[in-house]
């Protein structure tokens, strides 16, 4: 089974955040970068799943030279080759735009499945699979908590989490887009010799036009919509902050929590 | 824009979402400010979406248009996907706004993009700015809020997060005419074959009746970190939670998750551990009646819907905090 997985770097969520001079983006100066959680899940699926049918996995990824760092670590971690959309048309793509240049990058191959993270932790828009998926007219599912290859890979069963504590199974013909929730698995670490590996292996770099794409179609101009500006929310009145050291902040914490909000 | 919104009901064998009712709130607001007209849709077959229909009534509207086809018994994106298709290709809305669930997010983007919608899920606040729909919604995991803006004239599917806008809000009339849906039969195809539902795990703990809760998030760091949390919560009498982030790494088990995808509680105090509090955390744990957070990050949103906050690091904290109470019980 050959299988694409689109992964996308994202600020680290430990991360402390700032917004960028413009005020439409926070400032990526110095900021961690990592591979967004759900598509990590995404990739370890995937990876069992080619093992188990003698497959192959390529991971597709979108944004600047750093998303290589990223491609990179995907090699590593057992995929067998990289993607790199790589053009300065690509940059400020709501889902739909992004979705437009991957759907196109991932057509020009033959795959089985495409996977890919249920949502990213930077923008999360939660939509790019999806998008992909129609795009490329196959069935997809969103939030997808299990897979099992039936009949010799022409169906899966797939497992979708539901609101209230409950999954919904359903059968799903392939080729098909999967949107990994995270925690369907345990993802793997890069082992030194995949990481050795990975530096042999082939990252392929595509640009809008290497697509077939025009630039409108793709990036900021290809979006239906745009930042206007991002913010720190406001609060409200929020926190009181009781200051001190561990000690005196516990005491003074139990106290108001005795007197004040009246709840020990 | 168009001047008709549509506001989407959703429904599973008969029982209407909640959330419904604020997607409903939130068309009658964009109504207003665009001068626009709301009609409520929903789907499904026979009497469940029937008697969800009269229900709907209630609100102040347009009129509530059902779709009623054997297809739509149990929710695919395919069947949804193609009739939603159909239908604006007949109704030519400008605006289609769904509640921010599971079922919405699965088949809104491949509807936007099919029908040449402009996107913008999790919607928390809607407003004019210039003339245009402006729209906020978190990013970086609530850490961050952003304003997008539709560009001119087009059309918009928007998701609006759970209690975003007030169900309480609704403004009611005299009982909406019911309507029938116009969409292409032919288009309403399943691209899933449903075989089951399952309970995750069963819930073997009910967090939702607990007086006290002590949660714990990413920063508690692993399970072997977890022998102090729970000398605090036996100080407290409180039962055990836990951010979505502690149950994916296997930290705890499923039954402890407070969330959107796990359990909804209402303690009278709630202590967060190393929980930054996004959008997903917070509407589980909102309706608690004090909020204390320990968190490193001073801009953790958690301390946003906290009453009490230390800025610290949990594990410096909760044997202090363990101690202090004991005190103060003694």
């Amino acid at each position: 089974m050959r299988i694409a997985v689109c992964i996308k770097q994202v600020p680290d969520t430990e991360a402390r955040l700032r917004v960028s001079a413009d005020g439409k983006w926070i400032d990526e100066e110095d900021l961690p970068f990592v591979i967004n959680e759900s598509d990590e899940y995404a990739l370890e699926e995937a990876l069992q799943i080619a093992e188990k049918t003698d497959g192959e996995v390529v991971v597709f990824g979108l944004g600047p030279e750093r998303t290589r760092e990223a491609l990179r670590k995907g090699l590593a971690l057992g995929a067998a080759k990289a993607v790199h959309l790589e053009d300065e048309a690509f940059e400020g793509g709501d889902a739909v735009a992004t979705g437009r240049a991957l759907a196109a990058a991932i057509g020009r191959e033959s795959f089985d499945l495409v996977m890919t993270g249920s949502q990213s932790d930077d923008i999360g828009w939660g939509a790019t699979g999806s998008i992909i998926a129609g795009l490329l007219g196959w069935p997809h599912a969103w939030l997808v908590m299990g897979v099992e290859l039936e009949e010799g890979g022409s169906s899966a069963k797939v497992t979708r989490e539901m609101e209230s504590g409950m999954n919904e199974i359903f059968r799903l013909s392939l080729p098909a887009v999967l949107e990994v929730q995270a925690g369907i698995n345990h993802p793997r670490y890069a082992s030194l010799k995949g990481i050795m590996q990975a530096k042999k292996k082939e990252i392929a770099k595509l640009s809008c036009s290497d697509l077939g794409l025009e630039a409108s179609q793709v990036g900021a101009a290809g979006s239906g919509v745009q930042i206007l500006s991002v913010a720190f929310p406001e609060t409200g009145e929020g926190a009181q902050i009781i200051e001190g050291d561990a000690e005196s902040a516990a005491k003074a914490l139990v106290e108001k929590l005795k007197t004040e909000a009246r709840v020990l | 824009m168009g001047k008709k919104i549509w506001a989407v009901a959703q429904q599973r064998a008969g029982e209407l979402n909640r959330m419904s009712w604020e997607a409903i709130v939130a068309a009658q607001k964009l109504a207003r400010l665009l001068d626009g007209e709301v009609e409520v849709v929903v789907l499904g077959e026979g009497d469940p979406v029937k008697s969800v229909t009269s229900d709907l009534a209630r609100a102040s509207v347009q009129c509530v248009r059902t779709a009623d086809h054997p297809a739509l018994a149990s929710y695919t994106p395919g069947a949804y996907v193609g009739l939603f298709r159909s239908a604006i290709e007949k109704a030519l809305p400008g605006l289609i706004i769904l509640p921010h669930t599971y079922q919405s997010i699965d088949f809104m983007a491949r509807l936007a993009q099919e029908s040449g919608f402009a996107l913008v899920p999790e919607v928390t606040e809607a407003g004019l700015e210039d003339g245009r729909l402006a729209l906020r919604r978190p990013i970086m995991g609530g850490k961050l809020s952003a304003k997008v803006a539709i560009k001119d004239g087009s059309s918009a599917i928007l998701s609006v997060q759970s209690g975003a806008f007030a169900a309480a809000d609704l403004e009611e009339g005299d009982g909406a005419p019911s309507e029938a849906l116009e969409f292409d039969a032919a288009a309403v195809s399943p691209d899933r074959e449903i075989l089951g539902v399952e309970e995750v795990g069963g819930e073997q703990v009910d967090l939702s009746q607990a007086s006290v809760i002590v949660a714990v998030g990413r920063g508690v760091g692993g399970a072997d970190k977890m022998a102090p949390v729970e000398e605090l919560a036996q100080a407290l009498g409180a039962e055990i939670g836990a951010s979505r982030p502690v149950i994916d790494n296997g930290w705890l088990p499923r039954d402890r998750q407070i969330g959107s995808s796990g359990q909804t509680v209402a303690p009278k105090l709630y202590i967060a551990l190393g929980i930054s509090g996004a959008i997903q955390h917070l509407v589980g744990m909102k309706g608690s009646q004090v909020v204390v957070a320990v968190n490193k990050d001073p801009g953790a949103p958690i301390f946003g819907v906290a009453r009490y906050g230390v800025v610290a690091d949990l594990h410096e904290v909760v044997p202090a905090l363990t101690q202090a109470i004991r005190e103060a019980k003694a």
